[in-house]
């Protein structure tokens, strides 16, 4: 059990890569918070998973971009837990379109929700972390965040941003024995995901060269490494967990 | 008064491991008491949890000297 005794919040872990992640820290020993915004049946599934397999779930309605629900989600995971040990900024929404054609909605919603969410959530962190002179923040970025994508602006603006974020928490919280570091998902095989046309996953998988595409446990592990203690001299980095498609 | 300089000083002196003697109203943090930056957040949590009380971030960025600590700490009780 790497993770005995810690406790994790995993934001957006009803479904596809977050649930994975909290799946597989609860199976390392971790008290995971659930983490949702609307889709409450499959938060309480993902919970009631978890506790079957005889671990610790707490199930955590918040939108990471309104700070006073963050605020509200740690105040009850350290009121029910004791501790925020680790924090895995996973939630993220899509709304695609070509540059010429988004709408400032879709770019502000977004940036909100995939950007200042992390922001909002990393800053609220800090607080419990820095005073117990230890914590783990992991931020879910993409790789498409390195290498640019046709029809996600919005949405490579945004995991960009995450991942100079990852870098600049990781520089002012290292002295207190924070590390922050970041994931770079490739193409995993999610709801997310499967909203994209035959023709766009075929020539993605032309592109990987391990030639499949990942699952969401591929990433919880490289989550679980960096929240556990083999990665503790690390810190600021961003992990690529993408096939081989960017080296 | 002396109450909350006294509480706010056994912070500080726990928090930067100054002498109890360098703690004065007139001290400034980062300039005589040796605080960087983020050591000047975390004694400002430290305040929260001692008097049970929120600082806004605009008036936290106000707080500079064990003076401003105490004056503020004071003026909200």
């Amino acid at each position: 059990m790497r993770l005995a005794g810690k406790t994790a919040v995993v934001t957006g872990a009803s479904r596809g890569i977050g649930a994975a992640i909290a799946r597989t820290l609860a199976a390392e020993g971790a008290k995971v918070v659930v983490n949702y915004s609307g889709s409450r049946d499959k938060a309480e599934a993902v919970a009631e998973e978890i506790r079957e397999n005889g671990g610790e779930a707490l199930v955590c309605q918040a939108d990471v971009a309104d700070a006073d629900s963050v605020k509200a989600m740690f105040d009850q995971t350290l009121e029910t837990f004791g501790a925020l040990d680790i924090l895995v900024n996973n939630a993220g929404i899509t709304r695609d379109n070509l540059l010429m054609r988004m709408k400032d909605g879709e770019w502000d919603d977004v940036i909100n929700t995939n950007l200042k969410g992390v922001f909002i959530t990393t800053k609220a962190a800090a607080r419990p972390m820095m005073k117990q002179r230890q914590g783990r923040i992991i931020n879910i970025a993409s790789i498409v965040g390195v290498t640019g994508n046709p029809g996600q602006a919005n949405y490579v603006a945004a995991k960009a941003g995450v991942i100079g974020l990852t870098k600049t928490a990781a520089k002012e919280l290292a002295s207190r024995g924070v590390t922050v570091n970041a994931v770079a998902p490739g193409f995993i095989t999610t709801d997310m995901t499967g909203k994209l046309d035959e023709s766009v996953r075929e020539s993605m998988l032309g592109q990987i060269p391990l030639s499949r595409f990942g699952a969401p446990e591929d990433v919880a592990k490289a989550v679980l490494f960096l929240a556990s203690d083999d990665a503790s001299y690390m810190t600021g980095q961003t992990l690529h967990v993408d096939g081989g498609m960017v080296m | 008064m002396a109450e909350v300089m006294e509480r706010v000083t056994k912070v500080i002196v726990d928090r930067l491991g100054v002498d109890e003697s360098e703690v004065k109203p007139e001290a400034s943090f980062r300039d005589d008491l040796g605080a960087d930056s983020l050591d000047v957040v975390e004694l400002v949590m430290e305040f929260e949890d001692e008097f049970d009380m929120e600082i806004s971030d605009e008036d936290a960025e106000n707080i500079k000297t064990v003076g401003d600590a105490v004056n503020y700490i004071e003026s909200k009780k």
